[in-house]
């Protein structure tokens, strides 16, 4: 049954002339290669977690069994070794975005992790009574909460730029929103929830001309799109490596250096300090001052690991790719009676989410598990964007370059069993 | 197959598209809002008790196919009942969504409300099944909200990432 699975794919990737060997690219990873209720497993739900190619478990196995060791602090052979893996990962890291220089790459578990950082270290010493913060409508709760939390201590407001019904970020709206007391900007690179690509550089630029910082959640973005952290000019830029194919545990948030500088320690503890007295204590240099105590060593080498696959792919092929797959799979969802896509964006990539009409995305959820489809229903840790599109939630399901058509058609067909099921 | 007709069998399917009892009580003397943040289900119960008994309930709110026809149900079921009969048939409601008894050995209530057995086979929805329950015994008990987060041992699934 698996050989003739794979005869369908060539001949459907020859016959559309796109050169992803997807077939190629499946048995990197292995945990795909599975059953679930007895039927092949379709992962679907990158946007919440990403698989993990074989190379990247390897490498972390490998840190385990030669090089395990604490960081920054031996001087025995051990501790060389991990300090060296470990701060190779930066560089890596360094490059994959772009980032002018190592030290303004921050190891941190994931976005929401690197959000809190530059909310404590840089808005808690910015934003004063009076003063404002500006997200967007389709934000996550990880670049809501954390901003919430900062008004309601600081008496500062929060302002929110509104989008449309496709679920595009209204621009004029958002720059009526700038003035002399926005301290910072805070929005997502590529929404979970609806799969819109923000026209980041656009935004930053606008923010730029009334002098205010902004942050960017990438947490969607770098699994799909290439990030050039000096193009975008962001100032800050939030990764979880879980969701691109490292380890959970590895993150970064990237900030500029003269930012960083600037900046409050995030937490205090061990790595993180130059000289300590009971009287007072003075602070490492960047980026060490962020690191306090033993980091996630083993997941942020995986991460290093997962960059230098990526790289070792044609990524523009693997965008391609993905396009393809997520304009079939709408195509597909779209044509079956009662179905309706949430986020019609003309950028979109990775998520696609939709609802059936008289049925919760959760009893979705459930059928398709059954048929072992994994999906997320939900509100996607965005319950604002939930309300804007008047849902309690949505069914969604979201590609990485190594799911097929064949996926998509199992989707289709499990989604038409739910029709049945609820008739 | 066998396990998801186990759950979503014709009377679950019925009552989540009529539910029973799904409106606001004028006359409730006791409301409590209960929600699953995992989810986003939410509903409100309303009661109305006089000398210790549940003389009318009904619901309101929004929730999967499991969570809206257990709620309808629970009303059915509760209606008329004590305080104490109710405490017992929640106790077994709630052992054998869990699975924790076996409906069909141990002598129970449960009546029609077995047909909630299957939802043992998925972890993941056990709290549908549970939250309107929660949610009446926190009203019943002057408490006016409940959370799923709060509830003991009910086993979940779920991912809370995005």
């Amino acid at each position: 049954m698996m050989i003739a699975t794979e005869k369908t794919i060539q001949t459907d990737t020859q016959s559309t002339g796109n050169a992803w060997d997807v077939v190629r690219i499946r048995r990197d990873f292995p945990v795909l290669a599975q059953t679930v209720n007895s039927k092949p497993l379709v992962y679907l739900d990158n946007a919440a977690s990403s698989q993990v190619p074989q190379v990247v478990i390897d490498r972390g196995s490998r840190y385990l069994r030669e090089e395990h060791s604490n960081i920054h602090r031996g001087v025995h052979y051990l501790s060389q070794r991990a300090t060296t893996a470990y701060e190779g990962a930066r560089e890596k890291v360094r490059r994959f975005i772009n980032a002018r220089e190592a030290r303004e790459c921050i190891f941190v578990r994931g976005s929401t992790e690197g959000i809190n950082l530059v909310m404590h270290g840089y808005g808690r010493k910015s934003v004063g009574v009076g003063d404002e913060i500006v997200i967007s409508a389709m934000e996550h709760h990880a670049n809501i909460v954390p901003w919430q939390m900062l008004c309601e201590e600081k008496g500062a407001k929060l302002r929110v730029i509104p989008m449309n019904d496709d679920g595009e970020l209204l621009l004029d709206e958002y720059e009526a929103l700038l003035n002399e007391r926005t301290k910072i900007v805070g929005v997502m690179h590529v929404s979970n929830a609806l799969g819109t690509i923000n026209p980041i550089k656009e935004i930053v630029a606008r923010a730029h001309k009334q002098g205010v910082p902004v942050l960017v959640d990438g947490a969607q973005g770098a699994p799909h799109l290439k990030v050039d952290v000096q193009d975008l000019d962001c100032d800050f830029y939030t990764i979880s490596g879980h969701k691109m194919f490292a380890p959970t545990g590895s993150g970064v948030v990237y900030g500029k250096a003269e930012l960083l500088e600037r900046m409050q320690p995030f937490m205090g503890g061990g790595d993180m300090i130059r000289t300590v007295t009971f009287e007072q204590t003075t602070y490492a240099g960047l980026p060490n001052k962020f690191e306090a105590g033993t980091p996630a060593i083993a997941s942020q080498i995986g991460l290093g690991a997962a960059i230098d696959y990526l790289n070792s792919l044609d990524r523009a092929a693997a965008h391609r790719y993905e396009q393809e797959l997520l304009a079939y799979a709408t195509a597909k969802l779209s044509a079956i009676e009662g179905v309706r896509i949430i986020g019609t964006a003309r950028e979109k990539t990775g998520s696609l989410s939709f609802v059936i009409e008289d049925v919760h995305p959760h009893d979705v959820g459930t059928i398709l598990d059954q048929e072992g489809i994994a999906i997320r229903a939900g509100h996607h840790c965005a319950q604002p964007t939930m309300k804007r599109f008047n849902v309690p939630a949505t069914a969604r399901a979201s590609f990485a370059f190594y799911n097929t058509k064949e996926e998509v058609d199992r989707l289709v067909a499990a989604v038409q069993k739910v029709i049945e099921v609820f008739s | 197959m066998s396990e998801l007709s186990e759950l979503y069998q014709q009377v679950i399917l019925d009552h989540n598209k009529k539910p029973r009892n799904f409106k606001r009580l004028e006359t409730a003397n006791r409301t409590a809002e209960g929600v699953n943040p995992l989810c986003g289900d939410q509903l409100t119960v309303y009661l109305f008790v006089e000398d210790d008994v549940i003389k009318d309930v009904s619901f309101e709110g929004s929730g999967c196919a499991i969570s809206k026809a257990s709620a309808s149900m629970m009303t059915q079921s509760v209606k008329g009942k004590t305080r104490a009969e109710v405490g017992a048939l929640f106790d077994e409601f709630h052992r054998m969504v869990l699975g924790e008894l076996d409906e069909e050995q141990t002598p129970n209530q449960l009546g029609r409300l077995k047909i909630f057995a299957g939802v043992r086979e998925f972890p993941a929805r056990v709290k549908c099944a549970s939250l309107s329950w929660h949610t009446m015994h926190a009203a019943l008990n002057h408490q006016s909200a409940t959370t799923t987060e709060d509830l003991g041992p009910d086993v979940v699934n779920e991912q809370a990432a995005g």
